[in-house]
């Protein structure tokens, strides 16, 4: 590059502009700044914003009062925001289901025969619905009478069980209907990954007897690491992100008992019970840092491999 | 390849295979064949307590009818498409230029500048709910689609520019370096060099984006209220509130408003699973 960069300065050294030798400087500044400028206004900047917001006492459209910490007190002893906080642990922790079950159904659908293909879109189709449609289709599913899955559990001889009415279970409903989705994402990205799995380690393994669990754990595996990598950081982000599905199903119920933080600070800033947006930053700002861990984490990964990338 | 191909087996775990498939299959997708079937089915139905009998008649041509002839929903459909077609142009077009400028030049922030759209990429949305809904209702833009397509390019351009700039890192170096020898001015090698290559990019991404904000329910209720600008996935709550317990117009409903996105990923599938992928997992 730099013999390259010497040719054009002796060539026309004479003639060259300001514009012209400062070109690697001011074209990408060119590129990147309506991108940049975009960006900033509309998520860069307002997160600051939303850290200031939460240290006053504002109901959106009169005087905003500064309160210091009080909104961050108050979620101390707030019991919605400590069953919001759990269902989130909840959310997270099974979330990561979607994994080992996508990883599952990609081995079992890693197969050369008769439209196979088509098999795997259907599989994977239900991530392309949006997630309101996934909700209707759920609640739907589980409606105490009209709802085919009761009708199965009636049909075999149980009670019917009416999952979106009961505090203890309407969580586990809602998460297994985001699992749907996120359980196909999984399984896609391991069919890629599995595409490009090098066969001749793999013939390598069955040479030193490795077969099934062995051969999946210390050959395969590791092959599949950044198909892994992907698939925690989406469901992880997922799992956090978790409001449409909550929206729709229960709206929070029955008794506040499904809220997760991004519904709770929701409702507090523009639901029901008025506008609270000081209360509701406070909220967001706490789902922000819990994120932040993860989002350190990816970066630092990323860093890692950009950085290996170079030498 | 592994597992072992099923070819290499013996005859009856082929066939044990051949017919797990589509059991498999329709167990994976019982929930939304059930609202397939409750949506062709005649109100009757509902009344008389068959839900899962053989339907009394089918229906398919009167249900999806009142959806389109007798309801918001075209509406909605409308405004799905004047939100999500800008932006789909928008982010494409600014991600082609970040990405452009972080995947080619060298220079001080550059790496700084890329981790600052992958982690705006990822914060969750209430974080920028109140600020984002302040700045479109001082705009003038609140209950408008413009005001929708502005905060979506803007976030989409995150998770574009992270796409984007990858992929410009993959491409040959030695093409730019060419065309810079050959004196060739920076934003020509972007337009004639660069941007021709991108183009399995920005068919990925544009699917995807696609998808995405089609799909997206948060920003529209945030930021729009009525059917002048509401998306479909915002509409069907007030459809489905217009139309409570009439399960079979409210499946019809809202197998209407998913059909774009799954039509578009049925025609681009090989794109949209690239994009997926975030051209990772190659």
């Amino acid at each position: 590059m730099s013999t390259m960069t010497a040719n054009t300065m002796t060539r026309t050294h004479a003639e060259q502009t300001w514009l012209q030798k400062n070109r690697m400087i001011v074209t990408p500044l060119m590129f990147l700044l309506p991108g940049t400028l975009f960006f900033a206004v509309y998520v860069i900047i307002p997160i600051f914003q939303s850290f200031h917001i939460s240290l006053y006492d504002w109901d959106g459209l009169g005087e905003a009062s500064y309160i210091g910490l009080d909104n961050y007190r108050e979620l101390a002893t707030d019991r919605a925001f400590e069953t919001s906080l759990w269902n989130n642990v909840k959310w997270l922790a099974l979330y990561l289901l979607a994994i080992p079950v996508g990883l599952f159904i990609a081995l079992f659908l890693n197969q050369n025969v008769v439209g196979i293909r088509l098999y795997k879109s259907l599989f994977f189709f239900p991530f392309v619905l949006s997630q309101v449609v996934v909700g209707l289709v759920f609640s739907w599913f589980y409606l105490p009478r009209e709802g085919l899955l009761n009708n199965i559990i009636t049909a075999i001889g149980f009670d019917s069980i009416n999952i979106l009415g009961d505090p203890t279970l309407a969580t586990y409903g809602i998460i297994a209907a985001g699992l749907w989705p996120q359980t196909a994402y999984c399984m896609i990205l391991y069919l890629t990954g599995l595409n490009a799995v090098d066969p001749e380690q793999v013939e390598a393994g069955r040479l030193d007897g490795a077969k099934g669990w062995k051969m999946l754990w210390y050959v395969i595996l590791p092959q599949l690491k950044p198909a892994t990598f992907i698939a925690f950081v989406v469901t992880i982000i997922g799992a956090l992100r978790s409001f449409d599905l909550i929206s729709i199903m229960t709206n929070g119920g029955p008794f506040g008992s499904t809220r997760v933080l991004s519904f709770y600070m929701f409702e507090k800033a523009l639901g029901e019970y008025g506008f609270r947006m000081g209360y509701g930053s406070a909220i967001a700002v706490v789902l922000f840092m819990i994120m932040l861990i993860f989002i350190a984490y990816f970066l630092y990964s990323m860093w890692r491999d950009e950085r290996d990338a170079r030498h | 390849m592994f597992p072992t191909p099923i070819e290499k087996r013996s005859r009856a775990v082929q066939v044990t295979y051949q017919s797990l498939l589509p059991i498999a299959l329709i167990m994976w997708l019982l929930p939304l064949i059930a609202v397939m079937v409750f949506s062709i089915r005649p109100s009757a139905d509902f009344s008389n307590g068959n839900y899962w009998g053989v339907p009394s008649s089918f229906e398919f041509v009167a249900n999806y009818g009142r959806v389109f002839f007798e309801s918001d929903m075209p509406r909605y459909l409308l405004n799905s498409v004047l939100i999500t077609v800008p932006t789909v142009v928008g982010a494409v077009a600014l991600s082609c230029m970040t990405g452009f400028a972080l995947g080619i030049y060298r220079f001080r922030g550059n790496l700084l500048i890329f981790f600052m759209f992958i982690a705006g990429n990822f914060v969750p949305f209430q974080i920028l709910m109140v600020p984002v809904r302040d700045l479109t209702v001082g705009m003038g833009l609140y209950d408008t689609k413009l005001g929708l397509v502005l905060f979506h390019i803007a976030f989409q351009t995150g998770f574009c520019t992270l796409f984007m700039r990858n992929f410009i890192r993959a491409l040959p170096y030695e093409l730019i370096e060419a065309a810079r020898v050959e004196g060739v001015a920076e934003w020509r090698i972007f337009w004639f060099v660069v941007l021709p290559l991108m183009r399995p990019a920005i068919a990925a991404l544009s699917v995807l984006i696609f998808t995405f904000i089609w799909n997206d329910y948060f920003w529209a209720i945030v930021l729009t209220q009525g059917p002048d600008a509401q998306p479909v996935t915002a509409g069907i709550t007030s459809f489905n509130s217009q139309y409570v317990a009439q399960y079979h117009l409210m499946s019809a409903g809202s197998i209407v408003a998913a059909i774009p996105p799954v039509a578009i990923f049925f025609m681009m599938q090989k794109h949209f699973i690239a994009g997926l992928t975030l051209g990772a997992v190659k």
